[in-house]
């Protein structure tokens, strides 16, 4: 992999702060910066294969997941109506979806009365220039934001950079990635890829004001991002955020946080733009009596998250008197026109999936190529790009994500809203595979599966397959196994032995059981 | 056509509305049925807002996430707010906080009234960096999660004082103070369009190696005085 | 009882004794076994590679043969594997829905009413946890994903391990976590899926069990592979192998790839 060396992805860095170009050199960008969010790099096995040889990156991985999945399951094994609130945010978030157009209608209505701006925006791009016209007219060269996917999956930086305004990031995991010119690789703790040195090393080369002697305890390194930002904060004219609930009884939008950087950006700042998918809603204020209990657990394993903000429109003199608020469709209606798939809209991003996933714990955020990785990422990621590709087949590296997981279901069973991830990721596999059916070309797999589909539903041809492949007996050779198979086999055999075929097939014993032979003999 | 309109066209295709084109990958969805909402979760907790059990949990989950709780009775409120402002320096207090909470404050701590905004207000953001301390009152509290809920009443301010500040004293009636998160929700339902700030602790993150740190950028200290 | 047995594919052809000890098993405990001769396979692979039309006919086939359960001509099929239940639970209805096919797929939530796991037969059905079996050796049992999580199986496989007799039943270490397998994922996937079985051998190496044991023979060709690889001595056995093991007629440990006889 590249580093971002004489990319495009230079122009994410904070342009100030004194960091020197030597140390702009050094190797911490682990990903050039993307045209797309929601696309980039590799088909997903070929840059899982690249991950994987990160050692450094799966111990990290493998510690915090652990971690976390500890802290989680603790927190939530204490509330004894864990599963009537799952079954209550899922059916509301169902709710919404049905009612999309009047509770879209509703929260505007609302915020609008309360002194607030609503605005809409079809796709990335039109969020980006609503973004930066605002900046612009308030003659602001510099936004603090609070940590935001959905600003990460417009590439709003990028597009602000590139019109001269620098955007901060104030979360501590974001402002780690973006001091490194990386990428997130979580949801929650975009960071989670970087240990304590690593994250020394990032700040003392890029922060500019560092403390020369800063060490590696995690506390220290708190303690520099609040002196870093501090200033930031006090300064700042504008801030962007993203909202994690809209209420569209009230108007009322709520941001949950933990560092205090959120409150900061959400109440100093004379303008505040928020950016907000249109699927975020609720229905109803008292609807936050369930979902401020079930995102806290599921996302940071507490039983309640330091700060949580709600603020309705402009309230004068407390907090920013000029409020925007950018509905943002982006690739979302075209998830909704799913019916199996639209569930990915119920997601409240609070990234327990990601923890509990075996493969995402291997391979890490990165490999999924997407501002959304993990499970969630691999069924809305897809479904998000269906516009551009996405589920179009093979040719699309997005077409591959579907295929991350071993169906193991352990996301299905922390998700919060209890979106069936699983049966998505199966009915995302049959439209890829649907939609690679038109092709003139040859697709082993295809012709294997329809070979398969013959043998497989005759019980006479299957037995008589069976019987052909006991010829294979012999193939184990004295231990019974074969080490080296011909492709697609072969890529079996890499790290694993395959068992030679049996001298006799069940069905073959089974038949002289049932003529009262005699039972036994080796396995 | 505007954006606001394309959106909405959208959504309705992919809701299976007809006459309304199609959403942006050419998709005209299928028509969801009526969802029924169950609400099997608890509405209110086994124990009463201000009982013992509440109280007692309150204080155990504030002291999990480092906040320092002390329960004091009405009469030993004041004293108790000037052993922890003692040394401050300074600290800003909203405009309509109880006055008798600052009576034995030492005379070295200044003392700064909120006023809301407005030319009277003297302190921006800066001004409220260099003060030491903020002391407040709450509007309700969630001992389950070991939450207090500011909601911007004359008595707690704006939201700007009690953030700015490196230390955080609020005063929490036991008469606020309830189990669970749906009945502090509606109470806070009485006025949804109040600038809230729900506080479990003080700021803390967890972005390095999933390690808690406690004191980020909000107030690193929180003291609780818990009033019975 | 009479008890329709669907051996799954890959036991019929590559590991036949799962399906040989579950009939031993049930006949000793005094039932009739039936092994329809129309079955092959339930689509499981098929329909979680996206290959749902070519899933339709192994479906369908998988439905037919096993008709007569819904109809009561036998009282329960039994499936020697977690992830085939799992699929002829929860998706070969759906399967047939999406084909267009109703009436199939109600036929085929009459079957899958009455398809149990082995463990969930023994337990749920036969009310047994005591299944009379010997089996002296020290054993490791990993719970597949399927069963755990599609099934629910829970601790229904410890509870009948714990009651053989003479059995050294230790505990896996991060046993819930996914061994890698996945179906056409080890292949789709393969540096991913090795380094998930990588995790896992090490595991089970770590409880210096002699065999490791699960409901599941595709799995533990994927656990066994890996075990072979590395010529670790440990074996793979399937449930009903070592439930089927008595101290009249024992079932032998599974022959492994030791270092001692590297070639």
């Amino acid at each position: 992999m590249s580093t971002f060396l004489g990319l495009p992805g230079l122009r994410r860095r904070v342009p100030d702060d004194g960091a020197t170009a030597a140390s702009a050199a050094e190797p911490w960008g682990a990903v050039p910066h993307p045209d797309e969010p929601l696309r980039w790099g590799e088909s997903f096995p070929a840059a899982a294969k690249h991950t994987l040889k990160n050692e450094q990156l799966r111990k990290n991985l493998g510690h915090a997941t652990r971690t976390i999945r500890g802290k989680r399951a603790a927190v939530v094994d204490e509330v004894p109506d864990w599963e009537a609130l799952r079954d209550t945010g899922s059916a509301v978030k169902e709710q919404v979806m049905a009612q999309l157009p009047d509770l879209l209608a509703q929260l505007e209505e609302n915020v609008t009365a309360r002194g607030g701006v609503v605005h809409w925006a079809r796709d990335a791009a039109e969020a980006n220039r609503i973004v930066t016209e605002i900046a612009q007219a308030k003659g602001a060269d510099e936004v603090v934001k609070v940590k935001s996917m959905a600003t990460q999956e417009i590439g709003l930086n990028e597009h602000l950079a590139d019109e001269g305004i620098a955007a901060i990031e104030t979360d501590l995991a974001e402002l780690i990635v973006q001091l490194a010119d990386d990428m997130p690789s979580h949801i929650l703790v975009p960071a989670i890829h970087r240990n304590r040195a690593e994250i020394r090393d990032i700040f003392l080369a890029r922060m500019g004001d560092a403390p020369p002697d800063l060490s590696d305890v995690p506390r220290e390194l708190a303690m520099a991002a609040r002196a870093h930002l501090r200033r930031k904060f006090l300064s700042a004219k504008v801030a962007v955020s993203g909202a994690n609930f809209g209420v569209a009884d009230t108007g009322t939008l709520a941001v949950v946080e933990s560092e205090g950087n959120g409150r900061m950006c959400l109440t100093l700042p004379e303008t505040l733009v928020t950016v907000m998918g249109i699927e975020k809603l609720i229905p109803t204020y008292t609807d936050l009596e369930v979902f401020l209990q079930l995102l806290p657990r599921s996302s940071t394993g507490e039983r309640m998250n330091p700060y949580t903000s709600l603020w309705t429109g402009v309230t004068p003199g407390d907090g920013p008197q000029e409020f925007h608020l950018v509905l943002l469709d982006n690739g979302r209606t075209d998830v909704l026109a799913d019916e199996v798939g639209r569930s990915a809209l119920h997601c409240i991003r609070c990234s327990a999936c990601l923890n509990v996933c075996p493969v995402y714990e291997r391979v890490g955020g990165h490999a999924y190529g997407s501002v959304y990785p993990g499970p969630i990422g691999a069924i809305l990621t897809p479904q998000l790009t269906a516009a551009s590709g996405g589920v179009s087949g093979a040719d699309d590296v997005n077409a591959s994500l579907p295929y991350a997981s071993t169906l193991c279901g352990a996301c299905y069973d922390v998700c919060p809203v209890k979106i069936d991830i699983p049966s998505i990721l199966v009915d995302l596999r049959a439209r890829e595979v649907d939609a690679d059916r038109g092709k003139h070309k040859v697709d082993p797999w295809r012709a294997a599966m329809k070979a398969a589909s013959w043998v497989m539903s005759d019980g006479g041809r299957f037995g008589l397959a069976g019987r052909a492949a006991t010829l294979g007996h012999g193939l184990g050779g004295r231990d019974g196994v074969i080490s080296k198979a011909p492709p697609p086999a072969s890529a079996w055999t890499r790290d694993r032995d395959l068992p030679a075929p049996p001298d006799e097939t069940f069905r073959q014993w089974m038949a002289e059981h049932e003529h009262g032979e005699q039972d036994g003999g080796e396995r | 056509m505007s954006a606001r309109e394309d959106v909405l066209n959208r959504v309705r295709a992919a809701l299976g509305g007809s006459g309304v084109g199609t959403t942006a990958a050419g998709k005209i969805g299928t028509t969801p049925g009526v969802v029924e909402v169950p609400r099997a979760y608890r509405a209110a907790g086994e124990h009463e807002p201000g009982s013992p059990e509440v109280l007692t949990q309150l204080v155990d989950r504030l002291e999990d996430y480092q906040a320092h709780v002390q329960v004091v009775s009405e009469d030993e409120l004041p004293d108790a707010v000037a052993e922890v402002l003692g040394g401050a320096g300074s600290v800003v207090v909203p405009s309509g906080l109880e006055e008798a909470w600052l009576a034995p404050l030492p005379g070295d701590v200044v003392v700064h009234r909120d006023t809301h905004a407005g030319p009277d207000s003297p302190l921006g953001a800066t001004d409220l960096d260099a003060i030491g301390a903020v002391l407040t009152a709450a509007r309700v509290a969630c001992s389950e999660t070991g939450t207090i809920v500011l909601d911007g009443g004359p008595d707690q301010g704006r939201r700007a004082i009690s953030l700015v500040p490196d230390v955080h004293l609020c005063v929490v009636r036991a008469d606020q103070v309830v189990e669970t998160i749906p009945e502090a929700v509606r109470i806070l339902a009485a006025h949804p369009e109040r600038p809230q700030t729900w506080i479990s602790g003080p700021s803390a993150t967890s972005d390095i190696e999933l390690d808690r740190v406690e004191g980020v950028h909000g107030p690193r200290t929180l003291h609780v005085l818990l009033v019975t | 009882m009479r008890i329709a047995l669907a051996a799954t594919c890959i036991a019929d052809t590559l590991f036949p004794g799962a399906p040989r000890a579950t009939v031993r098993l049930l006949e000793r405990l005094g039932h009739d076994v039936v092994f329809p001769r129309g079955q092959a396979c339930c689509g499981q692979m098929h329909v979680n590679t996206g290959y749902l039309d070519e899933a339709v006919p192994v479906i369908r086939n998988h439905v037919e043969t096993f008709a007569p359960a819904a109809d009561g001509e036998w009282d329960a099929v039994v499936v020697p594997s977690g992830s085939c239940t799992g699929s002829i639970r929860h998706q070969q209805a759906m399967v047939c829905r999406r084909a267009g096919l109703d009436d199939l797929a109600s036929t085929a939530e009459a079957v899958s009413a009455k398809t149990y796991e082995l463990s969930e037969l023994l337990v749920d059905v036969l009310g047994l946890r005591d299944v009379g079996a010997w089996f002296p050796h020290r054993v490791t049992y990993h719970p597949t994903c399927h069963s755990l999580r599609m099934l629910r199986v829970g601790d229904k496989p410890l509870q009948l391990l714990r009651a053989v007799t003479d059995i050294d039943l230790v505990e896996l270490p991060e046993a819930e976590s996914c061994c890698g397998f996945g179906g056409t994922f080890a292949l789709k996937n393969a540096d991913t899926s090795a380094a998930m079985l990588a995790d896992k051998t090490a595991n089970v190496r770590s409880t210096e069990a002699q065999v490791v044991t699960a409901g599941d023979y595709s799995c533990l060709m994927h656990i066994g592979g890996g075990l072979s690889r590395q010529r670790a001595g440990v074996g793979t056995m399937h449930l009903a192998e070592i439930l089927a093991s008595t101290r009249e007629e024992p079932t032998p440990l599974p022959r492994t790839r030791t270092p001692e006889v590297a070639r």
